[in-house]
């Protein structure tokens, strides 16, 4: 196996074990940092792919920013192993059956599209991830999107403070 | 490397995901299984991405440099979306908090009485 099959398997056992310990972990403090683990392993098949500038980009805002929020929201509120509300077992039995019988129906299409075994690599290197490449797309052609994504933010930026005003 | 295994890791992530938003009651784990969603998405266009400049470099087309930047473009918008929409969704459970003291997502099943 070359060095990068054997990484994408390993990135991909790393993701998948990550986010089930998401799911399991009673201390939902543990839960964001297994989170941060799933973070840091996309970012590594973003780097295999050789979308560099995804990759950095997704540790800083997703790791780096929105995962803080979390713990200091999960700090602010003392939530630990104790105060994690009692869930009933067939609950979790129906919701892991459901979630199991939609992953069944997705890889079966998968095995029957046809269309895809024969569109069947895809590449390590390329320049599309480099971001001299991508800001020339993004800045040319998405002007538009892109400013108004600054409205987005303000617009959230203002939400999120009306929301927690103590009125 | 096959489009199939990156297509069967993502639909494994996003299901894993939909798992937990049925199965946990803590509304903050909740929350971070559709950012896990999220980013199972994001996992499977940048991959697709790869596949369309793979063929297109293969096929030799003229535009062969630039043709699937749109993927990661996406995936760049859809990060900005989601840091906005945790904003406004932890201040939303933060008030939620503040009024019934809990985090709890069966807690407000009681409002409607």
């Amino acid at each position: 196996m070359s060095a990068t099959h054997f990484l994408f398997w390993f990135l991909s056992a790393l993701a998948v074990f990550s986010a089930l310990m998401v799911l399991i972990s009673k201390n939902p403090v543990h839960s964001v940092l297994w989170l941060i683990a799933v973070f840091f392993a996309i970012s590594g098949h973003y780097i295999l792919m050789n979308a560099q500038f995804l990759a950095i980009v997704n540790i800083i805002v997703y790791a780096g920013a929105i995962m803080v929020l979390f713990l200091f929201v999960i700090m602010l509120m003392n939530l630990g192993k104790e105060t994690e509300p009692r869930k009933n077992i067939w609950m979790k039995i129906a919701g892991a059956i459901a979630a199991g019988s939609l992953l069944m129906i997705l890889v079966s299409l998968i095995g029957q599209a046809t269309e895809m075994s024969h569109r069947n690599m895809m590449m390590k290197e390329g320049e599309i991830g480099l971001i001299k490449n991508l800001g020339k797309v993004l800045f040319t052609q998405y002007v538009v999107p892109f400013e108004i994504t600054s409205i987005l933010f303000l617009s959230a930026m203002v939400g999120a403070v009306v929301i927690g005003k103590k009125d | 490397m096959p489009i199939n295994y990156y297509i069967i890791l993502s639909f494994v992530l996003f299901s894993i995901g939909i798992a937990g938003v049925l199965v946990r009651r803590n509304t903050i784990i909740i929350f971070m299984c559709i950012e896990l969603m999220l980013n199972a998405v994001n996992l499977l266009l940048v991959a697709f991405s790869k596949m369309h400049y793979a063929i297109a470099n293969h096929a030799g087309a003229s535009n062969h440099a630039t043709v699937g930047t749109e993927g990661q473009l996406f995936v760049f918008f859809i990060m900005v979306v989601a840091a906005a929409e945790v904003s406004i969704g932890l201040a939303i459970i933060v008030m939620m908090y503040r009024n019934v003291h809990s985090v709890d997502a069966n807690f407000l099943n009681r409002l409607k009485n």
